[in-house]
């Protein structure tokens, strides 16, 4: 399977992840999508590691797994952390630091 | 062929993320996604990596997610809208996002890209490759995550795991189980076990 096979599906994964983010307003499904378009850009760094013959490219994929760990770690913290000052979980009712 | 069906799981595995109304269900579709994205790395012969995909991820973190949904449980979304059509809107940026990386990657005149790459050696991608790679020319890199890894710990615990957090909410809570009518003087040890009770009554 050539290169732009993968390049076009993780672009749809990337712009479905875009989507889900714009729908959503539960901010667990929100730190779900953003897994998603990680998981496609890391899917891009391997298709064009694997282009070029060169597997520096799967390093970055693995430093952008340490990162999205690091994310869902924070984000899922957060999420706790809203839940137990009994404030809604919906990302359009949080609104305190809107200017 | 082995392509195809792991592109499918992971095109089904991300609409159903954003599909679906239960979080849990969006965490199980999620674990799809992943497993088919582990496929296709296995076929880009980066054997490691599907290997820290599937242990890591689909594993990990997924846990995590589970019960971190379980936890704050799965309520609907309100049906109140603060941008009106964003329901409509949001699809037709997708669409245009795509569209956009689709004509700056093939639009790109990377003679490359219709290939499929160059023959590879057996080890290619294995992880004694990427441990070298990781541990001689990218050491700053590893180290830097995982002094990362070590403050988005940290970090974490003290969002979420602070006693005094709860402490701050007491008055809250010892309403809530006033407003339960289990109103019960008891010592501080049965507390514990009243607000329990109390919120399991509550909850069935």
């Amino acid at each position: 399977m050539s290169t732009e096979w993968y390049i076009v599906l993780s672009s749809l994964l990337f712009a479905t992840g875009a989507m889900g983010i714009l729908i959503r307003r539960s901010p667990v499904v929100i730190l779900l999508c953003l897994e998603l378009m990680l998981n496609a850009g890391n899917l891009a760094l391997i298709a064009f590691s694997r282009m070029v013959g060169n597997q520096e490219g799967q390093v970055f994929a693995l430093i952008v797994m340490v990162i999205a760990a690091c994310e869902v770690v924070v984000g899922l913290g957060l999420i706790v952390a809203i839940f137990r000052r009994r404030l809604p979980l919906d990302v359009d009712e949080l609104r305190e630091l809107r200017g | 062929m082995l392509f195809f069906a792991g592109a499918l799981g992971a095109l089904g595995g991300a609409v159903g993320v954003i599909a679906m109304r239960n979080p849990l269900y969006s965490v199980l579709a999620l674990i799809v996604h992943l497993f088919s994205l582990a496929v296709l790395f296995l076929l880009l012969s980066s054997a490691f990596l599907a290997a820290a995909q599937v242990v890591v991820y689909a594993g990990a973190v997924m846990v995590l997610y589970v019960f971190v949904v379980a936890y704050v449980g799965g309520d609907q979304e309100s049906a109140w809208e603060p941008i009106p059509g964003q329901q409509l809107l949001a699809p037709l940026l997708g669409i245009a996002l795509f569209v956009e990386l689709a004509i700056a990657v093939l639009g790109s005149s990377l003679v490359a890209l219709g290939t499929e790459g160059p023959n590879v050696a057996p080890g290619f991608g294995d992880p004694a490759a990427i441990g070298t790679l990781l541990l001689e020319r990218f050491l700053v890199a590893f180290e830097a995550s995982s002094i990362l890894l070590l403050l988005a710990a940290v970090g974490a615990v003290v969002l979420a795991g602070r006693r005094t957090g709860v402490a701050v909410n007491a008055p809250g809570a010892a309403s809530a189980s006033a407003s339960t009518g289990t109103p019960r003087a008891s010592e501080p040890g049965e507390a514990d076990a009243d607000a329990g009770a109390a919120a399991l009554g509550g909850s069935s």
